[in-house]
C-alpha cells in the first residue's frame, strides 16, 4: 500500500482574525438584540441554534451511514464531516440564553398560559420547564458522546492504522442510528413543533430530518469543494464529487416529499387542529415566503442538479451548496417565525446571529483543520476510497 | 456456424476473467483506434464509460421527455375525469384540487419514465420490430450472462482486420476468442410479432376480455345507482303530475289564502272607496322624492314621459295615455292614483307585482312634484 501524507492547513493569522472578529461582532450584536427586543432575540436565537445543531448532527448522522453501511467513496472526505460535527456543542452553547428566555419563546412555558389553557394542562407532564431542560441536557450529552467516541477512534487511527477501530466505530454507528432517529425527532419537537403547542404533526421529526440532512450534506459539499478547488485534496476524482451531486439531489427530492406529504394530509383531512399551522404561513406576507421556500428549497435545485454534468461541476456544486444552505435557513424560518409574527420579520436581528454562526464555524473548523489531518491517513478503506470510480 | 461465409462476420469477441481486466481491454482497444466495439459485463462496471471514451449518454434526455410527458398526460386525466367526466364533491373541495393529483401523476411520471425508457432501448437496440442480435444466443454472451466480461470488435469498423483484433485480445490477456456470424435465416425472419394469427388471437383476447369486464361490470354486478337523497318521491317545481285532475304538479294556493305578515289590497274593484280611504303614508322628503323619481322613471315614463305629460317615448306602438298634469289627474286623491297602479285602469295593467307597496306611494309624491313645478304657486318662487 502507497503511502498517503497526513495533511493539515496553516490556518493564517488574518483568517483567524476574520473568524474571531465575526464571533465577537455577532456577540455584540446577539446581545444587543436581547436588550433591545428580547422576544424577537429569542426567537432568532432559536432559528440559528437548530441551523447549527442540524448541520453538526448531520454531519454525524452521515460519518455514522458511512462505517454502518461500509461506503468506501466517501472515506478521503470523512474528517470534513467530523469537523463539522463538532458544531453540535458549540450549538449547545448558543442554545443556553434561550434557556434562560424560555417563557418569552413557548407559550407553554408561561405560567398564567399553561395554568387556563385545558389542552396545555393535558400536555404539562411532558411540555414543562424542568423536563424540557433535562431532554436538551440528555439529548446533546448523548450527542457529544458519540461525536467524541467516534472522532477519537477515527483521529487513533491515523498514529496507529488499527483496523479494529473501524470495526469498534460500525458497531457504535449501528447503535446511533436508532438513537439518532428518536433524539432528533425528540429534538425536533421540542425546538420547533412545541413552539405552536396546539398544533402536532406526526411527521414533523422526518421533516426537520429531511431538512437539516440537506444542509449538513451541503455543508459537506461546501468544505469539500472550497478546500478540493485549493488545492488540498489533490487526490480526489470529479466521480467523488458526483457522489456528493447525486446525494445532495436526493436529499432535495426528500425533502420535498416529506413536505409535501406532510401538507397534503392536512389539507385532505381539513380538521381545524391541524390547518391552523398552514393557515398562519398562508397570510399576512407568509404566503409569499411559503411559494418562495417550495421554489428555493425545491424547485431551483432540482432543475440545476438534474443532468449528469451539474453534479460533476465542482463550481455548480458550490454554488448549489451555498444555495441550499441558505435554503435551509429560509426553511427554518418558515418552521419558526410564524411563531413570532403574523407577517415576516426582516431586521438587523435577523443578521446578528448567522454572523455569530459563520464566526463560529469558521473558528471550529480552522482550528481542526490546523490539528487534524485532513485526511484518515490510517483507514484501511482509503487507498479503495481515492480509488473510487464510478 | 461452418457454412458461414466471411462477408456474414459480424464481430470478434474475446472473453476475460475480471471486470478489471476487461477495463483494461476496453482502454486499450479504444487507444488501438477500434471505434465499432462494445463490452458486455453481467453487471454495470464502474469507469467503463470512461475506458470506453463514451460520449454523455442520451438515455438522460429521453428519460426525462418521457416522465414529462408521463406527468402532463397524468395530470390532464386527472383534471379531466374529475372536472367533466366524473365530477364528484369530496370533502367540499373544489373539483380541480392539484395537491389530489400529485402521488398519482409523480406515480405516472415514474411508470412512463421506466417503462417508456425501456421500449426505447429496445426499438433502438433491437431494430424492432426485429428481435434478434447477432450476438444472441451465441456461446460468447451465455458465458457473460454467467460470469465472464466480454468485448466484441464489430466487423464493420474501418480498422478491422480478423487476425489482427484475433491477435490483440491474445496480447490482452483473453483466453476465448471467437469470430460471431450472422445467421442468414434471422436476418430475414419475419417478426412472430406481426403474424397474422398472433395478431388474430390478441384481437380475440381483447375483445372477450373487454365483453367479459363489460357484462360483469354493467349487467351481473349490476348495482342501482346510490340515489336516494337524490331521487325521492316528491313533486318539483314545474313537474307534472297525474295525482291531480289538471295534471299540473304545482298547486295553486287555496283561494283567499294570505301571506304571512302580508295584508291583501282591500279596496279590489272600489276606486271610490281606495280614494276615499287610503292615505299616503310617505311625507315628499329628498329620499322619498329620489325612490319615487328612480321608480317613476323605470316603469312609468315609457308610456307616461319623462315629465308625466303622457308624451310616450314608445313611438305610436301603444296608445298615448292622457298627461298626469291635468286638472283632474291634480284634484283626485293620493288613493285614487295608488288604485291605479295596483288595478291599472283602461290599456294600463296592473303594477303591483312590480313597484312594491312603499314605491307606489313614493310615485305618487313624485307625480304630486310634477304636478306643482307645472303649476306653482307665488310663494313657491321666492
Amino acid at each position: 500500500m502507497e503511502h498517503i501524507e497526513r495533511t493539515q492547513i496553516k490556518v493564517s493569522p488574518k483568517n483567524r482574525l476574520i473568524g474571531w472578529g465575526l464571533v465577537w461582532l455577532g456577540v455584540a450584536l446577539c446581545s444587543l438584540g436581547y436588550i433591545v427586543d428580547a422576544r424577537e432575540a429569542a426567537f432568532n436565537n432559536v432559528l440559528n441554534f437548530l441551523f447549527l445543531a442540524g448541520i453538526g448532527i448531520g454531519a454525524l448522522f452521515f460519518l455514522a451511514l458511512e462505517y454502518v453501511t461500509g461506503a468506501v467513496w466517501s472515506v478521503p472526505i470523512r474528517r470534513v464531516n467530523e469537523f463539522l460535527a463538532w458544531l453540535v456543542p458549540f450549538a449547545a452553547l448558543l442554545a443556553i440564553p434561550i434557556l434562560f428566555n424560555l417563557d418569552t419563546v413557548f407559550a407553554w412555558a408561561q405560567k398564567d398560559i399553561a395554568a387556563s389553557d385545558a389542552l396545555l394542562r393535558m400536555k404539562e407532564p411532558y411540555l414543562n420547564r424542568s423536563f424540557f431542560i433535562l431532554r436538551f441536557f440528555g439529548i446533546f450529552i448523548v450527542w457529544i458522546m458519540f461525536i467524541r467516541l467516534l472522532t477519537r477512534n477515527s483521529t487513533r487511527q491515523d498514529a496507529t492504522g488499527d483496523q479494529r477501530l473501524t470495526k469498534i466505530n460500525t458497531i457504535l454507528s449501528a447503535i446511533f442510528m436508532p438513537v439518532f432517529a428518536l433524539t432528533l425527532t425528540i429534538f425536533a419537537v421540542d425546538w420547533g413543533m412545541s413552539l405552536d403547542p396546539h398544533w402536532y404533526s406526526t411527521i414533523y421529526g422526518i421533516y426537520f430530518f429531511s431538512g437539516t440532512a440537506t444542509a449538513s450534506l451541503a455543508a459537506l459539499t461546501l468544505v469539500t469543494a472550497v478546500l478540493y478547488e485549493r488545492g488540498f485534496f489533490p487526490k480526489l476524482r470529479r466521480d467523488h464529487f458526483y457522489n456528493l451531486g447525486a446525494l445532495l439531489f436526493t436529499f432535495v427530492n426528500f425533502w420535498a416529499y416529506i413536505a409535501f406529504s406532510q401538507f397534503m394530509l392536512v389539507w385532505y383531512a381539513n380538521l381545524p387542529e391541524e390547518t391552523s399551522w398552514f393557515i398562519a404561513r398562508w397570510h399576512g406576507g407568509w404566503e409569499y415566503i411559503s411559494i418562495v421556500l417550495i421554489l428555493v428549497q425545491f424547485a431551483v435545485p432540482y432543475f440545476v442538479l438534474l443532468p449528469q454534468e451539474a453534479k460533476m461541476n465542482i463550481r455548480t456544486l458550490r454554488r448549489m451548496a451555498v444555495w441550499l444552505l441558505f435554503a435551509h435557513a429560509l426553511d427554518l424560518y418558515w418552521l419558526i417565525m410564524p411563531a413570532f409574527s403574523a407577517t415576516p420579520p426582516l431586521g438587523w436581528m435577523e443578521i446578528s446571529f448567522p454572523i455569530l454562526i459563520a464566526g463560529v464555524v469558521l473558528i471550529v473548523l480552522g482550528w481542526q483543520v490546523q490539528n487534524l489531518s485532513l485526511v484518515p491517513v490510517g483507514d484501511p478503506k482509503l487507498k479503495r476510497g481515492l480509488e473510487f470510480r464510478l | 456456424m461452418n457454412m458461414a461465409q466471411k462477408e456474414n462476420l459480424y464481430a470478434i469477441t474475446g472473453l476475460f476473467d475480471s471486470p478489471d481486466a476487461v477495463l483494461h481491454a476496453a482502454e486499450e482497444t479504444e487507444k488501438a483506434g477500434y471505434t465499432k466495439f462494445d463490452v458486455h459485463t453481467p453487471y454495470p462496471v464502474h469507469g467503463m464509460d470512461r475506458a470506453m471514451k463514451l460520449k454523455t449518454s442520451k438515455i438522460g434526455l429521453f428519460a426525462f421527455a418521457f416522465g414529462l410527458l408521463g406527468a402532463v398526460c397524468a395530470v390532464l386525466f386527472i383534471s379531466w375525469v374529475t372536472i367533466k367526466d366524473y365530477p364528484l364533491v369530496i370533502g367540499g373541495k373544489p373539483f380541480w384540487s392539484w395537491p389530489a393529483f400529485v402521488p398519482v401523476s409523480f406515480e405516472v411520471t415514474v411508470l412512463a419514465t421506466s417503462v417508456l425508457s425501456t421500449l426505447a432501448m429496445i426499438v433502438l437496440y433491437f431494430k424492432f420490430p426485429n428481435n434478434a442480435h447477432p450476438l444472441h444466443d451465441t456461446p460468447y454472451m451465455k458465458s457473460i450472462s454467467s460470469n465472464r466480461f466480454g468485448i466484441a470488435v464489430q466487423a464493420d469498423d474501418p480498422k478491422f482486420d480478423e487476425k489482427e483484433v484475433t491477435g490483440f485480445f491474445k496480447s490482452l490477456g483473453s483466453k476465448e476468442i471467437a469470430p460471431v456470424y450472422f445467421v442468414p435465416a434471422d436476418q430475414d425472419m419475419r417478426p412472430a410479432l406481426f403474424d397474422p394469427k398472433f395478431l388474430g388471437l390478441l384481437l380475440v383476447i381483447g375483445l372477450t376480455a373487454s365483453a367479459a369486464t363489460y357484462f360483469t361490470l354493467n349487467k351481473i354486478l349490476y348495482l342501482p345507482p346510490f340515489d336516494w337523497m337524490m331521487v325521492q318521491p316528491k313533486l318539483k317545481a314545474q313537474q307534472p303530475s297525474s295525482f291531480f285532475h289538471d295534471g299540473i304538479g304545482m298547486r295553486p294556493p287555496v283561494e283567499g289564502t294570505v301571506a304571512r305578515g302580508y295584508m291583501p289590497y282591500p279596496y279590489k274593484g272600489k276606486p271610490e272607496e281606495a280614494g276615499k280611504y287610503l292615505i299616503n303614508p310617505l311625507f315628499p322628503t329628498k329620499e322619498v322624492l329620489d325612490r319615487g323619481q328612480q321608480k317613476f322613471l323605470t316603469y312609468c315614463s315609457p308610456c307616461h314621459g319623462n315629465f308625466g305629460r303622457g308624451d310616450s317615448r314608445l313611438q305610436g306602438q301603444f296608445p298615448n295615455p292622457p298627461t298626469l298634469l291635468s286638472d283632474k289627474v291634480r284634484s283626485w286623491p293620493d288613493g285614487s292614483i295608488y288604485h291605479v297602479i295596483t288595478e291599472g285602469q283602461n290599456a294600463m295593467p296592473s303594477y303591483a307585482s312590480q313597484v312594491s307597496r312603499e314605491d307606489r306611494w313614493a310615485i305618487i309624491q313624485y307625480i304630486r312634484a310634477l304636478q306643482r313645478a307645472q303649476h306653482a304657486h307665488e310663494s313657491d318662487f321666492k
